[in-house]
């Protein structure tokens, strides 16, 4: 079975001030139709620019792309043109992003964002849709992850609701044009843990619920294990070790993932 | 007995609210009567999350800002009245959250500490103090000369904490010390902190979100709610078995990494589907209880 999307062999360095240094070093990746997985890594461990890459998102120059592939329903989006990899961008595929605050513009409301953001992503593909259908569309995304007053959410501005809620209005965001696949990039770290639970829940409930596929990137071993399948183990830029998720947890084989585990502060405390 | 190193006693900070054309409009309790004492030697933990008044205690403990009643007590006396004293600082430092913003970023490690020792008019020989204060956190001799942003995350906190113990404290108020920081280099920090309390004869106020961290780090951990201390006890019977909703609502929120640490998670019962939020738990045991009441 082939993945939906299938990164290969991807190497990528960054040059600045004359230095080249490798930040990715072949890094091979699957994520099938409507599976859970999980990218784990340490701070500069490559996982947000596999990400950025991934989206297309990596500042070239400082950044290049020294070879590999990413296949995404069968194409390589490395070698798409632009105009073809923009109909994917947000639409077959799409982030939910970190920092609910700074994504989200602080002086329009909820719906002014979503609606812009659903009229271009039909513009690109060539969509039409009425102010109507489209209003209609935003409430009814907002209503998909739980929120009790759709209707006053899209009034609101950013600054109106909780953290928790804006989280939900960057899902929404990312689910507007039924996506695929969808790229988590630590999603509720900033947020407080009752409040985060609530959210890791969501989104697990809502790929099961639509059969989407799930690439979760974090720094918290946690959130890995609640949230995903199968894991690849991110370090220097290379994948250490990847397997099913219970099998990491439980038999670790590389030195660096069970130090990884064994720094991990264990709710049961020291003891056991 | 001695007193114990820290003492908060009933102690209510409220803020007002101002309406239109600055009238009163009521105020928030940000502090609602918290009490609790830590002993020498121990790590108390306090467990919030935003909104609970953690910083807000922090901040009276520092002195910063004074409670509206209340006593707080530092080896039996009491420190109102003369906050913000270098007197008061001796006995007590904090470290902060972001190392990389309690840093100055024009100041090497070495001028950084410095400005602590001339701040309290250090009378011995600085650089021989400098030096000491590395060694106590693990750090090479040479860093002195280096600025922030040439050092890790992990290696700026430790120079914060070398800050911190440059006028030789009784009390260190830890404010989500090792937040910032990946797993490992949180492990090692934490090592550290705990290596120190013996060493030096420390005593921590350790402030966080991270149950499992204050699990393993502290004796004694205060559950804040809304400015009120729901439940204080030693850490593992309220991990054991939590009595208030919001503690359980805490523990079954923690994301955990095997089946053991699973099975002391309380099970929260899900409304429509979704997890509760606190207000909806507390929400819940009222109506339980009127309900019982009544019958």
């Amino acid at each position: 079975m082939t993945a939906l999307l299938s990164v290969q062999n991807l190497s990528v360095s960054f040059t600045t001030y004359g230095r080249r240094i490798e930040v990715l070093k072949s890094v091979s990746l699957d994520v099938p139709e409507g599976a859970q997985i999980a990218l784990v890594g340490e701070s500069g461990s490559g996982k947000s620019v596999t990400m950025k890459t991934i989206m297309g998102i990596l500042p070239q120059p400082p950044a290049k792309i020294d070879g590999g592939a990413i296949f995404f329903d069968g194409r390589d989006l490395l070698t798409l043109p632009e105009r073809e990899r923009l109909k994917l961008r947000g639409t077959a595929m799409s982030m939910v992003f970190q920092d609910p605050m700074s994504s989200l513009n602080p002086v329009f409301t909820i719906y002014d964002q979503l609606g812009t953001i659903l009229k271009y992503a039909d513009r690109r593909l060539g969509r039409n849709r009425s102010g109507k259908e489209r209003k209609a569309r935003v409430l009814d995304v907002l209503a998909q992850v739980r929120m009790r007053d759709p209707e006053r959410v899209a009034a609101s501005f950013p600054i109106m609701l909780s953290g928790g809620m804006r989280q939900r209005v960057l899902i929404a965001m990312a689910l507007l044009s039924e996506p695929r696949l969808l790229i988590a990039d630590e999603p509720g770290t900033a947020l407080d843990v009752t409040t985060q639970a609530q959210i890791l829940k969501l989104l697990k409930d809502l790929v099961t619920e639509k059969g989407l596929a799930l690439l979760m990137i974090t720094h918290n071993l946690g959130v890995v294990r609640e949230t995903s399948g199968y894991t690849y183990v991110m370090n220097k830029g290379e994948i250490v070790e990847h397997g099913p998720t219970a099998g990491i947890f439980e038999a670790p084989k590389e030195a660096y993932t069970r130090d990884l585990i064994a720094a991990v502060p264990r709710l049961t405390g020291r003891d056991q | 007995m001695t007193a114990p190193v820290l003492e908060l006693r009933d102690v209510v900070k409220t803020y007002a609210l101002k309406g239109a054309f600055g009238r009163s409009a009521g105020e928030v309790r940000a502090v609602d009567g918290v009490s609790f004492a830590i002993q020498k030697g121990d790590v108390y933990g306090l467990a919030g999350e935003s909104g609970s008044g953690k910083s807000t205690i922090a901040r009276m403990i520092m002195g910063l800002t004074p409670p509206t009643s209340g006593d707080i007590l530092i080896d039996g006396q009491s420190i109102l009245g003369r906050q913000a004293t270098l007197a008061h600082r001796q006995q007590v430092q904090m470290v902060f959250q972001n190392p990389g913003a309690s840093l100055n970023p024009r100041r090497t490690v070495g001028q950084s500490i410095r400005v602590a020792l001339d701040a309290h008019h250090y009378a011995g020989d600085r650089k021989a103090r400098l030096a000491e204060l590395l060694e106590m956190v693990q750090m090479p001799r040479h860093f002195a000369d280096r600025y922030p942003h040439e050092l890790s995350g992990g290696q700026k906190q430790r120079v914060a904490i070398a800050r911190a113990l440059a006028v030789e404290p009784r009390l260190l108020v830890l404010d989500e010390p090792t937040s910032a920081l990946d797993v490992s280099v949180q492990a090692r920090v934490i090592e550290l902190l705990e290596g120190l309390i013996e060493q030096l004869g420390l005593t921590y106020l350790f402030i966080s979100h991270d149950l499992s961290l204050m699990r393993n780090f502290a004796q004694d951990v205060g559950v804040l709610y809304l400015g009120k201390i729901v439940e204080t006890d030693p850490v593992a019977s309220v991990f054991a078995d939590p009595r208030h909703d919001y503690t359980r609502l805490l523990l079954a929120s923690v994301p955990v990494i095997s089946a053991e640490e699973e099975a002391l998670r309380p099970k929260i019962p899900l409304i429509n589907g979704e997890i509760p939020t606190a207000e909806d738990l507390l929400a819940l045991r009222t109506q339980a209880q009127t309900k019982e009441a009544q019958t």
